[in-house]
């Protein structure tokens, strides 16, 4: 019934408009001017219009600006991210700027210069001066916009500090695992073909460097003022790393191992007080699609103090189930031998 | 020029020669017009679809049902898979066969000839070729969309290995395969296209007609056919890499995978070689799709302030610079790859320079509206919006291509955001502009320009409503292609924004029947059109009110003038046709020396 009611209403109201456009046609000609012809009237009313429209575009700028300052990220979690905000204040400022000026010009001309009885235009074909000006200026900004982006890009991907702690990040399809470097801050080798139900990550047990290894999910802690460096990996296809408060996000790519590093400067228990949100908490997600769950691959980070940090990696480092690894045999019988040696 | 050969008594046309295998520029631009407006229609309900979801993800909705079917719609609810189908397959018309294939295609097609004064392509086997593979290409996109497992869902990038392996999600089956092929005759549609547009442009202008007197357009169509010729290919390439990994067990971009259970055989490939070849031809796209707009905002503009298009020598030079540096800018898409950061510095340097040529161009055109004599037809209202729109696309592009501020924002919204509005806003507003502008030259009638002035402002007004917040939502961290934005408490107070945008998103749809209305009416019912509806000065304006084989029953015109002499001193009227010759000491060209 309401389809029918619905389809009615449809026809009708093609009927009504082309009945309409037919009016206007014949009111057109009555008045002995083609429907085509456009009169000072359309110009008068579009150009009014632009300028409404300068307004009003202005005003809802304006008015998202103030409603939605508060939702959008908190202040930068990292170092770096704290630099990469100022550059975007200071780039976002020209870019406004440059935003408003242009746009009034625009619609003002639009509005101003609009054909009528008494107005003619002006044969102004060109002027090298001018398009110098606006050759040159725009130049000018664009190479301080350069020269204060390289400087930050060059300090984020400068190579990290050796004593930074060091984390692999492993996505698959739809989920993320945490490998911690442990006591030696080296991560074992590891390859796909060795991925197994009990060993999800193919870490090469022969290779001495894993044996103290540890293998997070759910949620991995960081400690904060401490420069953690990531390697990443992916097990099946692109995934992006991003990490929004921290401002980091690095491609996890099968076949290759990509790098990113920052520094957390707050934690997790301060930015809840920082954001009036006690339930607030730091995520890593993925920002490459990836497959059906895509909008669903997740993890929390937590950054912790330097203590509470310590405490919780001890505590999974007992939890982890120990598995006897190879290497280690092989290392404590060559020890053994040694001693008996002795 | 040679050209009488043309205009010999043609054999009886039926209608198979006449209206389908069509050897004639006009027919062939209408029929690219005609495939373009159907493939947008159904580019943009896929977008209205997937944005319900996306404003209230989860909830029931009847015509997602009944347009998806139980498979995909399961009692209204839009399945996550198909939700990825969607938004690649929008992604990839709209890019492709509506700003690509229909932009250049209709317009390319009908302006060339008339504009340098040729009788027609200069091939015009080629040119039909070229539209029937467009067509077949079509055919396969939309084919695939009713495969087993959906149509490619990886995204309109398609990055390997999720598009390379059926196992990472169902659309990488079937679906992915027709992609490819779809796309690969595509691409030799775009060939042939070009390749007869250069050749007609270089070789077949009429007498007088120099360079430095081509309309802008031209000199669009032109740059943008050349880049075309020169990354098309590698795309081709890229595809046919990708259907040899698929089908054939090759790796060239897949290594060290691990999935489905088992590790894949190949290896020694790479997922960043496909990135690389992808946006060689990626990144010269929006300029591909970019440029004829903004020819057609330049002849426009110029048209209707009743003013020469001011710096006319600076307009061709920016657009040399655009073509130029859109070949060596690809990598700004690939800054979170782990690419070497020195690469990225030359990227984000070269880059950057585009904005130099751009904002050229608008503040040429601003100043060509200054002391104008606006006259708001529904074309010039769009040329307008394409102006606006170009500078707040692309001022927020100064910020991605900033490598270190591209870092937070990367695959977020405010990307999706940024190529909307300087990409997809721009060239939909010069599609309109010229289908506002030369329907009298298409279909011999007038447009309805009450009709036109209210689609323009609603579709102006919810385009910005549409993608003006959603810069907020990638600023607040929001991936792109998220089936829905719930599974993140830091997200939940930004649902308002979403449905904000759908609100808008409907209301810009809705906006379009009235464009489809004024359009199919005014092809049978409007006001028949003088020959010179809005006292132009180019050459299409010249030919007779009927389509007639060789578009000029006797002699090619010969071109006197620039074509931009509008209100200019000492004229009885505000325009001057090329055809007319220069006075006694008459400088032409607007005084450039």
């Amino acid at each position: 019934m309401i389809q029918f009611l619905v389809s009615i209403v449809v026809i009708l109201s093609a009927i009504l408009i082309v009945q309409l456009v037919k009016f206007f046609e014949l009111l057109a000609h009555l008045k002995g001017q083609g429907a085509d012809d456009i009169n000072e009237k359309d110009n008068k009313m579009n150009a009014r219009l632009m300028m409404l429209f300068l307004i009003g575009f202005f005003a809802f700028f304006f008015w998202m600006l103030v409603t939605y300052k508060d939702k959008l990220l908190p202040v930068a979690a990292s170092e770096h991210g704290a630099i990469t905000d100022w550059l975007f204040n200071f780039n976002m400022l020209i870019l406004i700027i440059t935003f408003a000026f242009t746009h009034i010009l625009l619609f003002y001309f639009a509005f101003k210069y609009y054909s009528r009885k008494d107005n003619t235009a002006v044969y102004f074909p060109h002027n090298n001066k001018l398009e110098m000006i606006w050759t040159v200026i725009p130049a000018i900004v664009l190479i301080v916009i350069i020269m204060f982006g390289l400087k930050t890009w060059n300090k984020i991907t400068e190579p990290p500090k050796t004593e930074s702690l060091l984390i692999e990040l492993y996505a698959k399809q739809f989920d993320w695992t945490a490998r911690y470097a442990g006591k030696d801050n080296k991560l074992g080798k590891s390859s796909f073909r060795l991925i197994t139900n009990t060993n999800p990550l193919g870490v090469d047990s022969t290779d001495i460097k894993a044996a103290d290894d540890i293998i997070i999910k759910g949620e991995f802690h960081i400690p904060v003022k401490k420069e953690v460096a990531f390697d990443f990996r992916s097990q099946d296809v692109i995934h992006s790393a991003f990490m929004p408060h921290f401002r980091a996000q690095m491609n996890c790519v099968p076949g290759m191992v990509t790098m990113f590093h920052f520094t957390p400067t707050i934690t997790t228990s301060e930015m809840r007080k920082i954001t009036n949100n006690p339930a607030f908490d730091y995520i890593l997600l993925c920002s490459k699609v990836c497959g059906s769950a895509h909008f669903n691959m997740q993890m929390t980070i937590v950054v912790d103090t330097e203590s509470d940090y310590k405490k919780w990696l001890a505590e999974q480092q007992s939890k982890t189930f120990k598995q006897p690894l190879i290497a280690e045999i092989k290392k404590e019988n060559t020890d053994t031998l040694a001693v008996i040696k002795q | 020029m040679e050209n009488q050969h043309h205009h010999e008594t043609h054999s009886k046309e039926t209608f198979i020669s006449k209206y389908i295998f069509s050897l004639d520029h006009k027919m062939i631009s209408k029929q690219y017009l005609l495939t373009a407006i159907v493939m947008a229609v159904i580019a943009m309900t896929m977008s209205v679809l997937f944005r319900l979801q996306l404003a209230w993800p989860g909830e029931k909705f009847q015509i997602i049902q009944a347009l998806l079917g139980d498979k995909w719609g399961k009692d209204g609810v839009l399945d996550p898979n198909m939700y990825l189908g969607l938004v690649t397959i929008h992604g990839t018309i709209m890019v492709f066969f509506v700003l690509t294939g229909g932009l250049s295609g209709t317009f390319s097609n009908l302006l060339i000839p008339y504009q340098v004064g040729a009788r027609d392509m200069a091939s015009g086997f080629l040119n039909m070729l070229s539209y029937w593979f467009f067509f077949l290409s079509s055919v396969i996109m939309l084919g695939s969309l009713f495969v087993q497992g959906g149509p490619a869902s990886g995204g309109w990038t398609i990055y390997p290995p999720l598009s390379a392996l059926p196992q990472a999600m169902p659309g990488s089956g079937l679906g992915m395969t027709l992609w490819l092929v779809s796309m690969s005759f595509f691409i030799v549609s775009a060939l042939l296209g070009g390749l007869n547009y250069i050749i007609t442009i270089l070789n077949l202008r009429t007498k007088g007609m120099s360079m430095t007197r081509l309309p802008l357009t031209i000199w669009s169509f032109l740059l943008t056919a050349i880049i075309g010729v020169l990354s098309f290919p590698v795309l081709l390439a890229a595809c046919l890499l990708l259907i040899m990994d698929r089908s054939f067990g090759t790796s060239f971009y897949l290594s060290d995978i691990f999935i489905g259970g088992q590790a894949l055989e190949q290896s020694g490939g790479s997922p960043v070689l496909f990135q690389h070849l992808f946006w060689f031809l990626g990144h010269p796209e929006v300029y591909i799709v970019m440029l004829p707009a903004l020819g057609i905002t330049s002849e426009i503009i110029a048209v209707n302030s009743r003013k020469p298009i001011f710096g006319y020598k600076a307009m061709i030079g920016s657009m040399l610079a655009i073509a130029f540096l859109s070949f060596i800018v690809w990598g700004h898409h690939m800054f979170v790859t782990g690419m070497s950061p020195f690469l990225g510095s030359v990227f984000v340097f070269t880059t950057l320079l585009i904005a130099i040529p751009s904002a050229v161009k608008v503040f040429n055109y601003i100043t060509t509206l200054w002391k104008g004599n606006i006259r708001f037809t529904p074309a010039m209202l769009f040329a307008i919006g394409l102006v606006s729109t170009f500078i707040s696309g692309g001022l927020t592009g100064i910020i991605l291509a900033d490598s270190a501020l591209d870092i937070p924002l990367h695959d977020t919204l405010f990307v999706v955001a940024h190529f909307h509005i300087v990409m997809g806003l721009s060239a939909i507003f010069g599609m309109f502009a010229g289908v506002y502008h030369w329907f009298p030259k298409m279909y011999l009638r007038m447009m309805n320009k009450k009709l036109g002035y209210a689609h323009f402002w609603l579709t102006f007004i919810s385009a910005y409503g549409m993608f003006f917040p959603m810069h907020f939502l990638g600023l607040a961290g929001l991936p792109r292609r998220y089936y829905a934005n719930t599974s993140f408490p830091m997200f939940d107070n930004l649902v308002d924004i979403s449905q904000l945008m759908t609100f808008f998103a409907i209301l810009g749809a809705l906006a379009q029947i009235i464009f489809l209305f004024n359009f199919f009416y005014s092809m049978y019912r409007g006001p028949k059109a003088v020959q010179n509806p809005w006292k132009s000065n180019t050459l299409e304006w010249t030919t007779p009110m009927a389509h007639t084989h060789g578009n000029w029953p006797g002699a090619l015109p010969v071109v006197q003038r620039w074509p931009y002499d509008y209100s200019k001193p000492g004229k009885a009227e505000d325009f001057v046709p090329q055809t007319i010759p220069l006075e006694k000491d008459e400088v032409d060209g607007g005084g450039y020396h």
